[in-house]
Parts: structure tokens; sequence; C-alpha cells
């Protein structure tokens, strides 16, 4: 950690009252982004416990493991938080965050995060391999170098091409234990990179505005509201039958499916309202994005049940 | 920087340190069981 943020006074890291001690400890942790962490943990949890093998590997490599997705995340958050500190600091939602709020120096945030991903990346091929170790690399400078330095400002399609970086965990999971990388492993990454769309278009819908005033070109600040729900709708309709790849290549059972099946349907009755919404001629909600914030919170559902069936098919019934 | 705000400086800057120090004691341990578990699995 750096000492940046112990200097009085400077990057805003002024002394703070003896009751804010633990708000400081607080603020490093926001940096780690700890709700997207969640999903990222659980999804590289399901790529290493439904991959060949898995029972047999130590527990304590495969908490390693786990740890180590789980700290590369929060360091790709945090140089994110770093890299985005401009646009944070207009946008609503995250004004208050701790670096556009001048509770932790830049630069100090900064050494956080690289000194997380080289040590995620370093514990990741000392406890397991170095093809999981790669590919974490990876996700984390796709995280940083393509989507939030060259594609978050300068594309709509931000989301779709960066949206990869979120689908590695479950990839990283696998090779922990593996050692490569096959066929169920990239369908897992597929069925993620195709959620990702109409998981993060549903949420700016509504939260367009927060991104117009920050000058970041997502869909609907770009293309208008009425594309954005068809482009929802269509990778919907990509991940519904996604979502039964793994039993159709025979990684999954009959139980998996039928959960994936019902699953896919729901989501696409989601996306479908999102597209039917009431709309003045501009295309914008009359309803508040009544759908849009149903289909947001519906996908997060979606993907926790989806991979979770995955995993217990795999481990109780043993697809 | 009045005293008071010189002694907050510290209080701070002890709890880093210990905060550091706990970390390093946690990679040692991390790394002990990993080295164990490694060798053990040949």
């Amino acid at each position: 950690m750096s000492d940046t943020a112990l200097e009085p006074g400077q990057g805003g890291a002024a002394p703070l009252p003896a009751s804010h001690d633990m708000s400081e400890v607080r603020d490093w942790i926001a940096l780690l982004k700890p709700r997207v962490m969640t999903l990222v943990v659980f999804s590289g949890v399901v790529g290493l416990l439904v991959a060949p093998g898995a029972l047999a590997m130590p527990p304590v490599l495969a908490v390693t493991a786990i740890l180590c997705i789980a700290v590369a995340s929060g360091a790709a958050g945090a140089i994110n938080m770093w890299f985005d500190r401009d646009i944070d600091a207009v946008m609503r939602r995250t004004a208050k965050r701790p670096i556009p709020d001048g509770r932790i120096a830049p630069r100090a945030a900064l050494a956080f995060g690289i000194w997380l991903a080289v040590g995620s990346v370093t514990v990741m091929w000392m406890a397991t391999n170095l093809a999981a170790a790669a590919i974490l690399a990876l996700s984390i400078a796709f995280y940083v170098f393509v989507y939030t330095m060259w594609l978050k400002r300068r594309t709509p399609q931000n989301i779709v091409i960066g949206g990869a970086a979120g689908a590695f965990p479950p990839v990283i999971g696998w090779a922990a234990v593996t050692g490569d990388v096959t066929l169920v492993p990239i369908i897992l990454f597929a069925i993620v990179f195709a959620w990702t769309p109409p998981h993060f278009w549903a949420l700016s819908l509504w939260a367009h505005d927060d991104y117009a005033r920050a000058g970041v070109p997502m869909l609907p600040v770009t293309a208008g509201a009425r594309e954005t729900r068809r482009q929802i709708m269509f990778y919907t309709v990509l991940l519904a039958p996604l979502g039964l790849a793994p039993w159709l290549v025979g990684f999954a059972g009959p139980a998996y499916a039928a959960v994936a099946a019902v699953l896919g349907a729901m989501f696409l009755r989601h996306a479908l309202a999102v597209l039917r919404d009431a709309q003045d001629e501009a295309g914008r909600s009359l309803t508040r994005d009544a759908p849009a914030k149903a289909c947001f919170r519906f996908s997060l559902y979606y993907l926790f049940v989806l991979f979770g069936a995955l995993a217990l098919d795999r481990l109780v019934l043993g697809a | 920087m009045t005293p008071e705000e010189l002694a907050l400086f510290h209080k701070r800057r002890r709890g880093r340190n210990i905060a550091i120090l706990l970390v390093l004691v946690g990679m040692s341990v991390l790394f002990y069981f990993v080295g164990m578990a490694r060798i053990l699995r040949g």
C-alpha cells in the first residue's frame, strides 16, 4: 500500500476523527467493488467445482484459487476507479466513491490495485498452474486496458466487448483445476458474455442521464432507449439457448436442462416486457422503466440460479 | 498541523501498519499451506 494517502492534507486524505478509522477501511474495501466481486467469485467457484478432478484438488489450493480470483477482481476494480475518477465525480451513482469524494488519493488507489493484481496472479501461479495465472492476468488486463481505458468512453458497444472481462472467472476456476481450457469453460464464458449486455443495458435504461452527464457513450445515450430495448431482446434470444448448451454437449443432465429452459423463458418474458414498455415518441418509458428494473433484477437471479443448478447437477446428481 | 491532528495522523498510521502486518502474516500462513499442499500432492 502506498503511503500517499497517509500524508496529511494530500489528495483529500486529511486526518479524520478517530471514529472514522473504520470508515477508512471501508473505503479501501469499496475500491475493490465488492458487489461485482460477489458475482465474479460465484462464477469462479462454479467453474472450479464443475471441472473434472475438482473434488481431488486440495481444499487449500481451491480456496487460494478463489481468493486470487476475488483479489484480482478487486484489483481491476481499484484501477478502474482510479482511471474513471473524473467521470465518477459527475455521476450521481458514483460521486461518493472514495476517490472522487477525496477520501483516498488517486495514486494510492492505483498502487493498491497494481499490488493486488501482481500479487493475485503470482499466488495463483504458485498455488495452481500457469494457465490459470495467465488467464487471470489476461482478465485484469482486458478489464483495465480494453474496457476501462479503450472502449468505455469510445463506443456504445463497450459493454458487449468489455463484458468478456467478466466472463473469464468460470474459465479461470476451471483452468485452476485442470490446467487447460476445453469446450465447457468456453460455453460458460459465452453464457456470461451473452448475459452481460441485457444485464447492463437494462440498468442503463434508467441510469442513462448519469452516463450522458459523464459523456459515457452507453447505448441509450447514443442510440436511444428504443434501440436499447431491441438490443436487450437480441442478446436475450442469444442467451436463452446458450443456457442449454452444457446439457446439449452432454456435460449436464436433464435437471439442469429443465432449470435452464425455465430461466431462459423467464428472461425472454422480461426482455419482451422491456421491449413492449409504454413509451413516448422518443422511446422514453412512461412507466419509470419498471420492466427494465425488473429485468435487471431478474438477470442477477438468472446467473446465480443457472450456475448454481449446473454445480448441483454435477456435484449432487453426478451428471 | 496541530498536536491533535498529529496524534490522529499517528493513530491512523499505526492502524495501517497493523493491517499490513496482519496481511503479511496471513500471506505467510497461506504460502506455507499452499507449499505443503503442493508438496504432498507431488
